[in-house]
C-alpha cells in the first residue's frame, strides 16, 4: 500500500518536476515548482518526518515561491521560450550530466543508506520528532545555526539598504 | 474483534470516514449560516431587519443565494491566463477546509468497545493508552494558510484587470505580513504546553484558569494579538483592504461570476470558521467547559465568529499604510517583547 502511495506521489514530483523546464509561461513553470515541492513533503511524511514536511510546505511553497510568483508578476514576464543562449544550453547540460552521474555512482555505491546517526523509530516515539531536531540544532550544531541566522541577517539588511536609499 | 483492513479494525475506518463527514457537513453549514447570520446581525446593528422574505426569519436565504449563484453564467475573460483562472478559487477553498483535518474538537468517545479520538488525523494507541495525532498540528495550520494565499494571488494575476492585481498583490502582502506576528504570537502557547500536538495542548488547559489565555499576562496579549492578526490574515473586517469597493471594485475576484465567486466567498467565511477554531483552541481551552465537550467546543466557536462579524459592524477600515504599520511596527515587536516576558514568567513561576 505505501509502496503504491510512493510510486504514485513519485510519478506526480517527477512529472511537474519535468513541466518546470517545459512550461512556456514562468507562472505555470512557478506552480508546477510549488507541486513538486508538495511531493517532497508528503515523502517527507511518509519517512516519518512531520516536521520536516511542515517546514517544507511553510518555507518553501508558501514563502519562498510566493515571492517568486510575486517578481514574475510584477515583471511581467510572458514567455521566454526560444531565447535562450547557446552557452546557457550547454552549461546547463553539462551541470545536469554531472549530477546525473554523481547520483548514478552514490546509488551504485549504496552509500547512501550507509551512516545512520543512533536514531531510529524507538527514540524519535520516546522523545518526539520535532525535540530531537530542537536538541540536535541547539546543542551539536548551535555554531552552524547561529552563523545560518547571522547570514539571514545581513541578508535582511541588505534588502532594507537597497530598498530604501536614505534612511 | 471482527475484521481487519490492513492490520487496523474495521471499526477504524468506519470512524474516520464518519469524522470526516460531519466535521465537513458542519463547516459546510457553518459557512452557509454565518452568510446568514452576518446579513442578520449587521441588520440588526444597525437597526435594520436583515433578510426576512425566504422562509421564516429568512432562514432559507443562504440556499436561495446558493442556487441563484449556481445558476449564473459562468465568464472567463478573454484575456484571461485560462487554467490560473479556473484553478485559483480551489486553490482558495481547499487549504480552507482541509486545516480542520488537525483540529481537535472533543476529547475521546468510546464506540463498540474502541477509544475513538475526535480529531480527524488521530488514532488512539491502545498499548500506550494515549491519542496519537500528528505532532506537528499547528504548523500545518500555518502551512495551509500559507497555501491559501495562492489562490488569492493567482486569481489576481489570472483576471488580467488592473483591479484584480492590485487586489491581490494587496491581499497577499498583507496575508504574508500578518502570518508572521500570528506565528510568533503561537510560540506564546508552544513555550507553556511544551509540543506541538493540539491534541495535548487542548488536553493541558483543564478548568476556567487553566485556559491558555488565563495563565499569564503575556500569554492574554498573545491571544489577542493572534486573534486580530488572523482577522488581518483572513482578510475580514477592519482589514478588508483586499475588497475596498471604493477603490478595487471588488478586489482579486473582481471578475468572477457564477460558483467560482461562490467559491471565493465560501473560503473567506471558511477560514473565518478555522481561525475561529484555531483561536478556541490555541487560547481559549478548545473542548473544556461546563457542557459536554463538543458543545463547548461549538460554543466557543460560534462566540468567536459572533465577535468577528460584531468588529465588522463596528469599526471602519484601516488605510493601507496604516494596516502596514500596524502590523510590521506594532504586532511584531509586541509578540517579541511578549516571548521574552513569558520566558522570564515560565522561569520564575514554574
Amino acid at each position: 500500500m505505501e509502496t503504491l502511495f510512493f510510486f504514485v506521489v513519485a510519478a506526480v514530483a517527477v512529472i511537474s518536476g519535468l513541466l518546470v523546464i517545459t512550461c512556456k509561461n514562468p507562472i505555470n513553470s512557478a506552480l508546477s515548482l510549488i507541486m513538486t515541492f508538495f511531493c517532497i513533503a508528503t515523502f517527507y511524511v511518509m519517512l516519518n518526518a512531520p516536521f520536516m514536511a511542515a517546514i517544507q510546505v511553510i518555507v518553501y511553497a508558501g514563502a519562498i515561491m510566493v515571492l517568486i510568483v510575486f517578481v514574475i508578476m510584477l515583471l511581467n514576464i510572458r514567455s521566454e521560450a526560444g531565447r535562450r543562449g547557446a552557452h546557457t544550453t550547454l552549461f546547463g547540460s553539462a551541470l545536469g550530466i554531472f549530477g546525473l552521474i554523481e547520483l548514478l555512482y552514490f546509488l551504485a555505491k549504496g552509500g547512501l543508506t550507509g551512516s545512520r546517526g543512533g536514531l531510529d523509530a524507538k527514540i524519535i516515539e520516546q522523545f518526539g520528532h520535532t525535540e530531537l531536531i530542537g536538541r540536535a540544532l541547539f546543542t551539536q550544531f548551535l555554531l552552524p545555526f547561529e552563523i545560518t541566522s547571522i547570514l539571514l541577517l545581513v541578508a535582511i539588511i541588505g534588502a532594507v539598504i537597497l530598498a530604501k536609499k536614505n534612511i | 474483534m471482527g475484521y481487519e483492513i490492513l492490520g487496523l479494525p474495521l471499526i477504524y475506518y468506519i470512524t474516520m470516514v464518519a469524522k470526516t463527514v460531519a466535521v465537513f457537513v458542519f463547516v459546510l453549514l457553518t459557512v452557509a449560516y454565518a452568510t446568514w447570520a452576518e446579513r442578520k446581525l449587521i441588520g440588526h446593528m444597525q437597526v435594520r431587519i436583515g433578510p426576512k422574505r425566504v422562509g421564516p426569519y429568512g432562514l432559507l436565504q443562504p440556499i436561495a443565494d446558493g442556487l441563484k449563484l449556481f445558476f449564473k453564467e459562468e465568464i472567463v475573460p478573454a484575456q484571461a491566463s485560462r487554467f490560473a483562472f479556473l484553478i485559483a478559487p480551489l486553490v482558495a477553498l481547499v487549504p480552507a477546509f482541509i486545516s480542520f483535518a488537525v483540529i481537535p474538537f472533543g476529547d475521546t468517545v468510546t464506540i463498540a468497545g474502541y477509544q475513538v479520538p475526535l480529531q480527524i488525523a488521530s488514532v488512539y494507541d491502545g498499548t500506550s493508552m494515549r491519542v496519537l495525532d500528528i505532532n506537528v498540528g499547528v504548523l500545518y495550520i500555518l502551512a495551509m494558510a500559507s497555501v491559501g494565499v495562492y489562490g488569492i494571488v493567482l486569481a489576481g494575476w489570472a483576471s488580467n484587470s488592473k483591479y484584480s492585481l492590485l487586489g491581490g498583490l494587496r491581499s497577499s502582502a498583507q496575508m504574508i505580513s500578518y502570518e508572521l506576528a500570528a506565528g510568533l504570537a503561537i510560540i506564546l502557547v508552544f513555550m507553556s504546553s511544551e509540543t506541538l500536538s493540539l491534541h495535548k495542548i487542548v488536553a493541558e488547559q483543564a478548568g476556567l484558569f487553566g485556559w491558555n489565555i488565563f495563565r499569564n499576562p503575556f500569554m492574554f496579549a498573545g491571544g489577542i494579538i493572534f486573534f486580530i492578526c488572523s482577522l488581518a490574515e483572513i482578510n475580514r473586517t477592519p482589514f478588508d483592504l483586499p475588497e475596498a469597493e471604493t477603490e478595487l471594485v471588488s478586489g482579486f475576484c473582481t471578475e468572477y461570476s457564477s460558483m467560482k465567486y461562490a467559491m471565493f466567498f465560501m473560503a473567506e467565511y471558511a477560514n473565518m470558521v478555522t481561525v475561529c477554531a484555531v483561536t478556541t483552541t490555541l487560547f481559549l481551552g478548545g473542548w473544556h467547559g461546563p457542557f459536554p465537550p463538543v458543545v463547548n467546543f461549538v460554543a466557543k466557536v460560534y462566540g468567536l465568529i459572533f465577535v468577528c462579524m460584531w468588529i465588522r459592524a463596528t469599526y471602519p477600515r484601516y488605510r493601507y499604510d496604516q494596516l502596514m504599520r500596524l502590523g510590521w511596527k506594532v504586532f511584531l515587536p509586541a509578540t517579541l517583547l511578549l516571548i521574552c516576558g513569558n520566558a522570564v514568567w515560565l522561569l520564575v513561576f514554574p
